[in-house]
């Protein structure tokens, strides 16, 4: 893992220096005198050699302080840690629902293979999938918040006990957006195990075919879905920019596309980085997962 | 083994055909006869071999007898009673009668379970033993009977051998003390050398525990060597039956023929000549008119085309499904 974020960092850092122009200049404005382009350029340690310049990214990766936006003057850690407790009491209720959801109608579907229940699920699934994502935030903001009156249309309370009813229109429509493709991709995985012979030997034994489903078919489907669910997991902590928009809610997402229309370095560096340590940590709990829950692997 | 022994097996008339569906609507368009109309006995204590080439129906005919597939129609008939219409108790009941050992090793066993839970979980679906205690020491004692060992009761498929997750299976059917077992290819998975001892367990097997077998298999000098008597398959019909070495000196059916003829021997002076079908063998979905044979068959006629033939007596306790075959 180090060597990777070694190379994260690394790469981040080439990336940035080669594209980025010299960012005292933009951040001086059009105007400004040499001497105060040369005051700002110190200001930012930019007039240092660009070894000690990696060197000090390292350090501010290591240590979590990523100095100070451009545009903003804030903290960027403050600003991290308040977008993403934003965005994950978005995400991670919707996600954790969706998942649990879908597996268990994918099971229903599969036992169900052929018959209408099964292709019923099919043909709504990639009729729900077809549709815009905006559609279903328009729509069921217009209907269920403005006609309906039944919850906030927009807003946002930054405490954790008053931001909850500002959420449950926005988780709903998160998880109608997942039924469709995790539905189909779930049936998918759990329709290759159903067919699979030590499948066939669970019935030879006599056991119900409800149990078949329980305790063999499940269980090995959970290998190919926990690797589905993983990489699905970063749409947690980059969130759903849109849904952000639409409802006012000040997560990670919204942050980042402020950033990246302000040219604001510093922010985007920091949030590259953690993006890629996020991924890394998936990884990693994939592994464990996976030697959970198949003997054949085992980490060493 | 006379043919007054009372069969523990009787197959009447059975049918299956997985439908095909196509369209917008999943109409059935068409369907796949794998198997038509097969009339059977298996006697007690005996091994009927059941050999064909590959699509012939002898999986689907083994599974339908043990209704893991269900039949389209026609009758099973085991120890005089029908079980064809058993449902939920009762079909559970007959599992414990009859069990299968299957064609792959590898992919038939649950990789996420160990050997022991593999081998216990008929013991728990079954009621049998009271104590957990009781049931791991009758599957250790199981794992014995099949040339592994106890202390393997832990260890997880994939750590195994071919021919020894060959065992494991072979010891998950006899948990339950079956009478009758279907052997789906067990041993075309294997390694010639891993094939005689995996057979010559079944052998041993089968005269300790008086077990009846029906053997499927495509590889006919492994029938002869464990089979009683043999049935010849062909497109979905059973096309001639009889006793293994009667079979094996005087097949009737011009198709047992080729099929002998095509045994490679180790005598390189053998003389007498290969018989070389043409064509293939036709689509299950639209077989030929008549008898099934017909259209590959050496010596067919007009009459072969347009009646299909029954299996009749043509020598002692030998069948053959042919227009031609004259009784002697």
């Amino acid at each position: 893992m180090i060597p990777i974020l070694i190379g994260v960092t690394f790469l981040t850092f080439t990336l940035f220096n080669l594209v980025g122009g010299d960012p005292a200049i933009r951040f001086a404005g059009k105007h400004a005198t040499v001497e105060r382009v040369a005051e700002i350029r110190a200001e930012l340690g930019l007039d240092r050699s660009v070894g000690e310049q990696y060197l000090f990214f390292v350090k501010q990766i290591v240590t979590f302080d990523y100095g100070r936006s451009w545009a903003t003057k804030q903290e960027i850690s403050t600003m991290i840690t308040d977008g993403l407790g934003a965005t994950l009491s978005l995400t991670v209720p919707s996600f954790v629902a969706s998942v649990a959801f879908c597996i268990l109608l994918a099971l229903f579907a599969v036992y169900g293979r052929g018959t209408i229940l099964d292709r019923g699920t099919v043909v709504v699934c990639l009729g729900l999938l077809s549709v815009s994502s905006l559609v279903y935030i328009l729509a069921l903001q217009y209907v269920l918040a403005f006609q309906g009156g039944l919850f906030p249309i927009s807003g946002w309370d930054p405490s954790w006990t008053g931001r909850w009813e500002y959420l449950v229109l926005p988780w709903i429509i998160l998880f109608v957006l997942s039924l469709g493709p995790n539905i189909l991709i779930y049936r998918t995985v759990i329709m290759d195990e159903v067919f699979q012979d030590y499948v066939r030997t669970a019935r030879a034994k006599g056991l119900a075919e409800k149990h078949v489903f329980a305790k063999h078919v499940l269980k090995n489907a959970m290998i190919p879905i926990i690797t589905v669910v993983v990489i699905e997991m970063p749409v947690l902590i980059t969130g759903s920019v849109l849904i952000e928009n639409f409802f006012g809610i000040p997560g990670l997402g919204g942050t980042v596309i402020k950033a990246l229309n302000d040219s604001d370095f510093p922010v985007i560096k920091a949030f590259t980085v953690i993006s890629a340590m996020a991924y890394m940590i998936f990884n990693l709990l994939a592994d464990v997962l996976y030697s959970a829950v198949d003997p054949r692997v085992k980490l060493s | 083994m006379s043919t007054q022994t009372q069969p523990l097996i009787q197959v009447k008339d059975l049918t299956k055909s997985f439908p095909i569906k196509g369209g917008l609507l999943g109409r059935e368009v068409a369907s796949v006869k794998a198997v038509q109309g097969i009339n059977l006995e298996i006697r007690k204590g005996e091994t009927l071999g059941l050999v064909g080439e590959s699509g012939c129906g002898k999986s689907t005919l083994g599974r339908c007898i043990i209704r893991l597939i269900e039949p389209t129609s026609g009758q099973v008939i085991m120890n005089g009673q029908d079980i064809t219409t058993l449902e939920g108790e009762g079909l559970r009941a007959l599992r414990r009668k009859m069990q299968i050992i299957f064609q792959d090793p590898y992919a038939s066993l649950n990789p996420r379970m160990t050997v022991g839970s593999i081998i216990t979980e008929p013991l728990e679906i079954h009621g049998l033993f009271n104590s957990k205690k009781d049931r791991e020491d009758r599957v250790k004692q199981l794992l014995e009977t099949v040339g592994l060992r106890p202390e393997h009761f832990n260890r997880y498929p994939h750590e195994f051998s071919g021919g020894q997750r060959q065992r494991i299976g072979i010891a998950r059917a006899l948990a339950v003390e079956p009478e009758f077992i279907v052997c789906d290819e067990p041993v075309s998975a294997l390694d010639v050398s891993i094939q005689a001892q995996v057979i010559n367990l079944l052998m041993d097997l089968q005269q300790k525990l008086g077990l009846t077998y029906l053997f499927i298999a495509h590889d006919l000098k492994v029938v002869e060597h464990i089979s009683n008597r043999v049935a010849v398959m062909y497109l979905g019909r059973i096309v001639e039956i009889a006793e293994g070495e009667e079979l094996y000196k005087h097949p009737t059916h011009p198709y047992t023929k080729a099929l002998l003829s095509a045994i490679p021997t180790p005598n390189p002076r053998r003389t007498e000549q290969r018989i070389i079908l043409t064509g293939d063998v036709p689509s299950p979905i639209r077989p030929p008119s008549g008898c099934h044979f017909h259209p590959r068959c050496p010596i067919a006629t007009e009459q072969c085309k347009g009646e299909a033939p029954q299996l009749k007596l043509t020598r002692a306790d030998h069948q053959t499904s042919c227009l031609l075959a004259k009784p002697q």
